[in-house]
C-alpha cells in the first residue's frame, strides 16, 4: 500500500470523507521507498505539526506539561517521552493509541483528528528506529544534490538535470512519462507561460517551419527577450506584494504607486539579478548614491494598505503599517508566516514574538505620517504621500523649470509691490499731510510726489498687482496640471532619529513590553553588519539574499516552478515553514535553488532551464485514470494543464482580435466595467468615488495596467480568481464557476474582441476561415469533424439572423466592417464567441 | 422551485472535480455520493434549526441609546461629564481623544412593546409590533473602534482582511440548496434617507471567501443593470442564439474531454449550462410582477424603488423561498457623529417597516422558523455627545464596548431581551455577547459546530470564531 498520511492539499476531501477513505484516494506529493525507512521531516513532522505543536511546539507560553515535540529539549523530557528504540515501552505510542479519553493524545477537546492506524504505525517505526529528529528541511543550508543517474531508457528521455530528478521519481512510482507535445501546443504553452499572450500567427508559422535542431531553444530565447515577458512576470510579483491603486481602508482613496510597477516590469525585462531585485525593494533607499530606480524600488515598503487620517489613532495605524510591511517581507521573500508571531511565539515555526519585533524594528522608521492625509492639494490628487521622488521626463522637467522661473519672477514682483503698498498706505480722507512727513525713509520723503502723481502711480501699481495675481494663479494652475502628469514614486526613507521598538503584548499597539533591538530569528544564519553599531535595513536586505540564507532561493525557485507547472514543488508556496507541505521533489528543489544562486540569481536562466526540460515539454493529454490518479500532476508524468489567469484570458482576446495596445509602463487605466459598482460600496467623499471608464487606447492595454480599487477590484479579474490585493498572495486558486461562464459569454470587451475578429474574417473570407479562426484562438487546427461542427453552427447562426435581421443589426452595431452583411457578421461574431468560450481556449495545456 | 432538495445540487457546488473523480474511483455513483454528503460533511454535526440566514447589516453603527437600550435616568445627566469610573481609560477614537466627554441623553421616547414589555424607541413603531418575535441583544461587544476593521470583524471574525466571511463559511460547510442560484447573495441599499454625510464605505472582502475557495464568496446583486454581473446576453443575442452557441461550445468541449482526459473540461461544460439556467432563474427571482399588492404594501412605499432597503427585504424573502442559504443586506448611513436626531429618523424610516415586514411575511409563509434574521451594526455609539450637544441636536462617537441588535426566527426565542449594560450604556455588566459568540450561535442554529467548521490555511485551522473561546448563547434558543 502507498503511503497514506494526511497531506494538507487534500483538506477539502478530508472534510468530506474522513481519514480512512481518503487514504487510498489521494495522490501524495511524495511517496515512500519500499524500505519503509522513516524520515522525521517527511513522515513525522507534518503529523506532529498538525496535531501536537499547538500545545507541544515552539510557543513556550502555551506549552502544556512542559513538553515540546518540535525538537528535543535540554532537560530530556522529550527523549523520555519518546522512548526511542522501543515502541512497546514508549509513552508517546501509549498516549496516541490509548482509548482512555483522559490519556489519549491529541485530547478529544482539542478538536484535532485522532491519529489514523497508519500514522500510528509510522510513529512506531520511527520510535523503533531510534526516534531521531532532523532539522527542518527548509531551514537547513541548501546543498546542491548530485544529479541522479538514470538507466538507458531514462537517459534517452532526459534532456537536462531537472529530468533526472523527475525521472527518478517516475521510476519509484512506476509511472511512465508522456511523450513530448506537438509543436503547436508547445509554442502556445511557451508564449502564454513566458509572455502571457498567445503566439502571433507569424510566430506560429515561423516556428512550425523551422526545421533546425534548435528551433525550440530559439523560440524560448525569443520569448525571453520579448518585452511582454516583463509584464507577465511582473503580474505575479504584483499579487505577491499586494500592489493596487487605492489605499484600501476607510475612504479607499487613490494612491499612485505605478512607477514601482513600471520598475518591476523593466527589471524583469533587463533581467536584474534577483538578489539586487530584492535588495533594492527592501532597502534601495539606503544604497550609497541610490539611483532613481533603486529609490523607486524601495516603494515596496509603501505598498501596504494604509488608512487615511481622521478616525484611527495614529499610533495604531503606525503599528498596523509596520506589521503589514514585515509580514509581506516574510511571505514574499522568505515564505514564512512571520505574522503569526505578532501576538505570541509562533506555534509551528521557531519564531518568537520577540524576534518578530526585532524584524519590526528594521521597518518602523519610515519618515512619513502613518496615515494619508489632507483632502486637497496636488499630493492628494496625485495619490501621493511624502516621501516621494519626482520622475519627470526631460520635456516635463524643462516645462516645469520654465514655469517655476516665471512663477519666481512674478512672485518677486508681486512681493515688491506688496511691500510698496505696505510702505505707502492709502490715506483716508481724515488724515493730514503730517503723516507723510513722519515717514522714516528720508529719500522718499525728499521726493514726495504730488498728490496726483501718487494716485496715478497707485492706480497703475494696483493694476499691475492684479495682473500679477492673475498671472501667478494661472502659472500655479499650469504647474499643478503639469504636476498631475509627472510621475512620482513613493519611497522609503529613514527618520534621522530612530523610533524605538518594543514587543507588543498580544499584538496590542498600546501594550508595550520590553524594548528590542533590530535582529533576525535565531534559527536563521546570523546577520552581518556592514558597519559596527546598529544593524541597518540594508544589512537586513543583504542578509535576505546571502547565499547562506536557506529560504530565499528555495522560495523563489518554487514560485517560478509553480508559475510554469501550475503547482509548486512545495504546493504551499506562501509557506515553507513547518505547516507547509513537504516538497514533491526535495532534491530537485534544492538543485534548482543552488543553481539559481550559482548563476548569480539569474531569473531568465532559471526560466530557461525549466522550459528546456523534457519534463516541461510533455504532452498533457492523458487517460482519465491518469488524471484521476494525479489530478494536480505532482508526479510530472505529463504536461500540466490549467486554466489561464484572468489577465491572460482578457489579454488573449484582445491580442487575437488585434485590439491590444502594447505600450509599456505608465499609470493605471480603466477599461469599461458595469455601471454603479464603485458607488455601491464607496464613501461619497472617497476619491474617486465614481468609476469613469477611459477611452481610446487606454482601454485596450494589457490587464497588468488595469486600475485596482481595493474596495472593489475589477470584476473581470476577480471573477476569475484575481485577488483584491489587500494582502500578499503567492498563489491564486483556480475555480470554475457559472459566473466565469457568464463573464466570458457576455462581457463587453469579450464581445468587442469577437466582433473585431469577425470583421477581419468577413473581410478576408475564404474556405480556410474556420480553420484560421480556430487556430488563432486555440493554436490548433480543427480536424474534419470539428470543422464540420463549426460550419454547421455558423450556418445555423446565419440562417437564424437572416430571419431576424433586426437582431443581427443590433449585435453588429458599431462593429465596423463596411459592406459586410449584418447577418454574416453576426453569425461569425457568435462563432468567435463560441470558440473563445471553449475550455481549450481558456486553458493552458 | 422552493428548494428542498439539498442533495444532488450540492454536487457541483461543494465538490471539486478532483473529489468527484476520487469518489468515482471508489465506486460511488453520483447519487450515492450525494446522499453521503450531508452526513459526512464535517461541518454539519447536529440537526439544524434553521436553513437560511438573512443578515441585515446596519453599516456605520446605529445608536443603541436612541433605538434599543433604554436609559431613562440619563435625562438628568444632560451635559454632565461622563464619570471616569465608567470609562476606565478606554481607547477612544482620534475624534474624541483629548476632548471632554459630556453625557447626552436620547431625545426619543421609548415604549414597552409586546407581551413581555420590551423597550423600543418611538422611531421603530413597526418593529415594536413584532416585539414578541424579537430577541433583543443589548450586550454585543467588539474589539475594533473604527469602521473598517469593525465591519471586517463582524463579517469575517477578524479585523484584518484575508479571512472568510460568514456566508462563505456556510456555503463551504453546507453547500447549496438550489443549484440554479448562488448560495450566498449580497444586497446593498443604493440609497438611504439619513443623508450622505454620515456614510462609510464597504469592501468586497466583507462578503469575500478569504482563504476558502472563491466559489464560496458572496455574489453581490446589482441595483441597476444585471442583478448578477454579465448575466444578460448582449444586444443581438437572444436565448435561441445563446443556446446554439452553448451547443457548439459544449459539443466541442465534450470531444476535447474525450481526447484530453481532463475532467476539468466536464466542469466547464456543467458551469456553462448552469450559467444558462441562471439567465432564467435570476430574472425570475428579481421579477416582482407576481407579488400581490398586499405583499408589496406590507414593506411600505419604498419597496417600489429599485435599490431600496425595503425592496431588498422583499427580494431576500424571495431568495429564502428559492433556497438561497445566506442573504446579507448592507444598509449604510448610520455613522451619526452629528445631527443624529434628524438623520437617525431617516434611517429608522428606511429599516423599520421593511424589516418588520420581512419578519411578518416569512412568518405568514411558514418560513420564519427556518430563517434566522440578524439585525446589527459593527459597534455602538457613545453616551457622550459630539457636535452640538443640544437636547435635540447631537451626535455620538464610535463605541465598541456595547451595542444592541436583534435576532428573530430560526429557532431563537421571541419576546426577550438579553444582556445588561450599565447606566450609561457604556459597559456590559451581564450576559455579554462577543462577535464570535454571535457567530457561534448563528452556526449552531444551522446545525454547525463552530469548533469543527475549519479550514487549514497558513499553518492554522482557521475558524469563523477565531482562536478565542466562543460560546453558543444557549439562553436565547427556543
Amino acid at each position: 500500500m502507498k503511503s497514506i498520511f494526511k497531506s494538507r492539499f487534500s483538506s477539502e476531501l478530508w472534510l468530506l470523507f474522513g481519514v480512512s477513505v481518503a487514504s487510498h484516494a489521494v495522490i501524495l506529493p511524495f511517496s515512500h521507498g519500499a524500505e519503509q525507512e522513516i524520515g522525521f521531516n517527511r513522515d513525522i513532522r507534518p503529523i506532529l505539526a498538525d496535531r501536537c505543536f499547538h500545545c507541544h511546539g515552539p510557543d513556550e507560553a502555551d506549552r502544556k506539561a512542559d513538553l515540546r515535540l518540535d525538537q528535543l529539549d535540554d532537560q530530556g523530557h522529550t527523549a523520555e517521552m519518546l522512548g526511542g528504540g522501543d515502541a512497546e515501552t514508549s509513552e508517546l505510542i501509549e498516549r496516541i493509541t490509548s482509548s482512555d479519553p483522559d490519556v489519549v493524545m491529541p485530547p478529544p477537546d482539542s478538536h484535532k483528528e485522532p491519529l489514523t492506524p497508519e500514522e500510528v504505525d509510522r510513529f512506531r517505526l520511527w520510535v523503533d528506529q531510534g526516534a531521531e529528529y532532523e532539522s527542518f528541511w527548509a531551514f537547513t543550508p541548501i546543498q546542491k544534490p548530485e544529479v541522479p543517474a538514470l538507466d538507458a531508457e531514462g537517459d534517452t528521455w532526459a534532456l537536462n538535470a531537472i529530468d533526472h530528478f523527475v525521472a527518478r521519481r517516475h521510476v519509484r512510482e512506476g509511472v511512465e512519462p508522456s511523450p513530448a507535445a506537438d509543436r503547436r501546443t508547445l509554442i502556445r504553452r511557451l508564449a502564454l507561460d513566458l509572455t502571457g499572450l498567445p503566439p502571433s500567427p507569424d510566430e506560429l508559422e515561423t516556428f512550425l517551419a523551422d526545421e533546425s535542431n534548435d528551433a525550440y531553444e530559439k523560440i524560448v530565447d525569443y520569448y525571453l527577450k520579448s518585452s511582454r515577458y516583463g509584464e507577465h512576470m511582473a503580474r505575479y510579483w504584483l499579487d505577491l506584494v499586494r500592489f493596487a491603486d487605492t489605499n484600501g481602508i476607510h475612504h479607499d482613496h487613490y494612491r499612485d504607486l505605478t512607477p514601482y510597477r513600471t520598475w518591476v516590469i523593466r527589471s524583469f525585462n533587463r533581467n536584474l539579478p534577483y538578489d539586487e531585485f530584492v535588495r533594492d525593494q527592501v532597502a534601495g533607499d539606503l544604497l550609497p548614491e541610490a539611483s532613481d530606480d533603486q529609490l523607486t524600488a524601495s516603494g515596496f515598503n509603501r505598498l501596504h494598505m494604509i488608512i487615511d487620517r481622521g478616525t484611527m489613532l495614529p499610533e495604531e495605524s503606525l503599528a498596523r503599517n509596520v506589521i503589514d510591511r514585515v509580514t509581506a517581507v516574510g511571505t514574499a521573500f522568505m515564505g514564512l508566516t512571520v505574522g503569526c508571531a505578532v501576538c505570541h511565539d509562533h506555534k509551528y515555526d521557531p519564531i518568537t514574538a520577540k524576534e518578530f519585533y526585532q524584524l519590526y524594528a528594521f521597518f518602523n522608521n519610515l519618515d512619513a505620517t502613518p496615515e494619508t492625509g489632507g483632502r486637497s492639494g496636488t499630493d492628494f490628487q496625485r495619490g501621493l504621500q511624502p516621501p516621494y521622488i519626482e520622475l519627470p521626463s526631460a520635456e516635463q522637467r524643462q516645462q516645469r523649470a520654465e514655469i517655476e522661473m516665471q512663477l519666481a519672477s512674478a512672485n518677486g514682483e508681486h512681493e515688491a509691490l506688496k511691500k510698496w503698498f505696505a510702505a505707502n498706505p492709502e490715506k483716508t480722507s481724515g488724515e493730514t499731510e503730517a503723516t507723510d512727513t513722519s515717514t522714516k525713509d528720508g529719500a522718499e520723503q525728499s521726493e514726495t510726489p504730488s498728490k496726483q502723481d501718487v494716485s496715478a502711480e497707485r492706480e497703475s501699481k494696483t493694476a499691475k498687482l492684479e495682473q500679477l495675481s492673475t498671472q501667478i494663479k494661472s502659472l500655479t494652475d499650469r504647474r499643478n496640471r503639469l504636476l498631475l502628469e509627472i510621475p512620482a514614486a513613493m519611497v522609503m526613507k529613514e527618520r534621522s532619529e530612530r523610533r524605538p521598538s518594543h514587543v507588543m503584548i498580544r499584538g496590542a499597539y498600546d501594550q508595550l513590553g520590553e524594548e528590542v533591538q533590530r535582529g533576525t530569528p535565531a534559527f536563521l544564519p546570523p546577520l552581518e553588519m556592514a558597519n559596527p553599531g546598529e544593524a541597518t535595513r540594508l544589512d537586513f536586505a543583504q542578509w535576505l539574499v546571502s547565499p547562506e540564507h536557506p529560504l530565499t532561493a528555495r522560495v523563489t525557485v518554487n514560485r517560478y516552478w509553480q508559475q510554469l507547472f501550475g503547482v509548486g514543488l512545495v504546493k504551499t508556496s506562501e509557506d515553507l515553514g513547518a505547516q507547509g507541505e513537504w516538497p514533491s521533489h526535495p532534491d530537485l528543489l534544492d538543485y534548482l535553488a543552488s543553481a539559481f544562486v550559482d548563476s548569480g540569481w539569474d531569473v531568465k536562466s532559471l526560466m530557461k532551464l525549466m522550459v528546456m526540460s523534457q519534463t516541461y515539454r510533455q504532452r498533457s493529454e492523458a487517460s482519465p485514470e491518469q488524471y484521476a490518479k494525479d489530478p494536480e500532476n505532482r508526479l510530472l508524468a505529463r504536461g500540466s494543464r490549467y486554466r489561464l489567469d484572468a489577465e491572460v484570458i482578457r489579454d488573449q482576446m484582445l491580442a487575437v482580435s488585434g485590439l491590444l495596445k502594447e505600450d509599456i509602463g505608465g499609470k493605471s487605466v480603466k477599461p469599461p466595467q458595469p455601471e454603479g459598482l464603485w458607488q455601491s460600496v464607496a464613501l461619497p467623499s472617497s476619491f474617486p468615488n465614481r468609476f469613469v471608464a477611459d477611452e481610446g487606447d487606454n482601454i485596450l492595454r494589457r490587464s497588468v495596467y488595469t486600475f485596482w480599487k481595493r474596495g472593489l477590484p475589477p470584476p473581470q479579474m476577480t471573477i476569475l480568481n484575481a485577488p483584491a490585493r489587500e494582502e500578499c498572495v503567492a498563489r491564486r486558486e483556480r475555480t470554475n464557476t457559472p459566473l466565469q461562464a457568464l463573464l466570458l459569454m457576455n462581457e463587453e470587451q469579450a464581445l468587442d474582441s469577437a466582433k473585431t475578429l469577425a470583421v477581419e474574417i468577413c473581410l478576408n473570407e475564404s474556405p480556410d476561415s474556420i480553420a484560421d479562426l480556430y487556430e488563432r484562438i486555440t493554436g490548433r487546427l480543427p480536424d474534419e469533424s470539428e470543422r464540420q461542427m463549426l460550419l454547421s453552427a455558423l450556418s445555423d447562426f446565419e440562417s437564424y439572423y437572416e430571419s431576424n435581421p433586426n437582431l443581427a443589426a443590433e449585435l453588429v452595431r458599431s462593429a465596423g466592417g463596411e459592406g459586410i452583411e449584418d447577418e454574416r457578421l453576426a453569425a461569425w461574431t457568435m462563432l468567435v464567441n463560441a470558440v473563445f468560450n471553449l475550455d481549450i481556449a481558456k486553458t493552458r495545456s | 422551485m422552493k428548494g428542498e432538495t439539498v442533495v444532488p445540487s450540492a454536487l457541483d457546488q461543494l465538490l471539486t472535480r478532483r473529489q468527484l473523480l476520487q469518489a468515482s474511483r471508489m465506486g460511488l455513483g453520483a447519487t450515492a455520493l450525494g446522499t453521503l454528503l450531508p452526513q459526512n460533511a464535517k461541518a454539519q454535526t447536529k440537526p439544524a434549526k434553521a436553513k437560511h440566514v438573512i443578515f441585515l447589516f446596519m453599516a456605520g453603527a446605529p445608536s443603541q441609546l436612541d433605538l434599543f437600550d433604554y436609559k431613562p435616568d440619563l435625562d438628568k445627566q444632560f451635559k454632565q461629564p461622563l464619570p471616569e469610573s465608567i470609562t476606565k481609560g478606554q481607547r477612544v477614537t482620534a475624534m474624541t481623544r483629548g476632548k471632554e466627554q459630556f453625557v447626552v441623553p436620547t431625545m426619543f421616547k421609548f415604549n414597552q412593546a409586546g407581551e413581555n414589555g420590551i423597550w423600543v424607541s418611538e422611531l421603530l413603531p413597526h418593529l415594536a409590533k413584532q416585539a414578541d418575535r424579537l430577541c433583543m441583544i443589548k450586550s454585543f461587544n467588539t474589539n475594533a473602534i473604527n469602521h473598517d476593521p469593525a465591519k471586517t470583524f463582524m463579517c469575517t471574525g477578524s479585523e484584518l482582511p484575508g479571512k472568510a466571511s460568514m456566508g462563505a463559511w456556510l456555503s463551504y460547510g453546507l453547500g447549496a440548496i438550489n443549484r440554479d442560484l448562488p448560495d450566498f447573495i449580497v444586497l446593498n441599499s443604493a440609497f438611504w434617507t439619513g443623508g450622505t454625510r454620515n456614510v462609510q464605505g464597504l469592501y468586497s472582502r466583507l462578503w469575500g471567501s478569504g482563504f476558502l475557495p472563491s466559489k464560496h464568496q458572496g455574489v453581490k446583486f446589482q441595483t441597476n443593470g444585471d442583478p448578477v454581473l454579465f448575466l444578460s446576453n448582449p444586444n443581438g443575442v437572444d436565448s435561441t442564439v445563446r443556446r446554439r452557441m452553448l451547443d457548439i461550445t459544449g459539443d466541442l468541449n465534450r470531444k476535447h474531454l474525450e481526447e484530453i482526459g481532463d475532467a476539468e473540461i466536464a466542469t466547464t461544460i456543467a458551469q456553462q449550462e448552469m450559467a444558462f439556467r441562471m439567465q432564467s432563474s435570476v430574472p425570475e427571482l428579481t421579477d416582482l410582477s407576481g407579488e400581490t399588492q398586499e405583499a408589496m404594501d406590507l414593506y411600505g412605499p419604498e419597496v417600489h424603488k429599485n435599490g431600496s432597503f425595503a425592496r431588498n427585504c422583499l427580494l431576500a424573502r424571495r431568495m429564502v423561498e428559492r433556497g438561497v442559504r445566506f442573504i446579507q443586506l448592507f444598509h449604510r448611513g448610520w455613522d451619526h457623529h452629528s445631527i443624529l436626531p434628524k438623520q437617525l429618523r431617516g434611517q429608522a424610516y428606511d429599516v423599520d417597516q421593511a424589516s418588520a415586514a420581512l419578519i411578518q411575511d416569512l412568518a405568514a409563509r411558514g418560513l420564519l422558523d427556518e430563517t434566522l434574521i440578524v439585525f446589527a451594526g459593527e459597534f455602538g455609539r457613545t453616551v457622550y455627545g459630539q457636535g452640538k450637544l443640544a437636547r435635540d441636536d447631537y451626535g455620538r462617537d464610535h463605541h465598541p464596548r456595547c451595542f444592541s441588535g436583534w435576532l428573530a426566527g430560526g429557532g431563537i426565542q421571541g419576546g426577550m431581551s438579553y444582556g445588561v449594560t450599565d447606566d450609561f450604556s457604556y459597559n456590559v455588566v451581564d450576559q455579554p455577547v462577543a462577535i464570535r459568540d454571535l457567530h457561534a450561535t448563528l452556526l449552531h442554529q444551522l446545525g454547525v459546530n463552530h469548533e469543527q467548521l475549519s479550514f487549514p490555511f497558513q499553518g492554522l485551522d482557521q475558524k469563523l470564531t477565531g482562536v478565542e473561546p466562543a460560546r453558543v448563547i444557549d439562553e436565547i434558543l427556543s
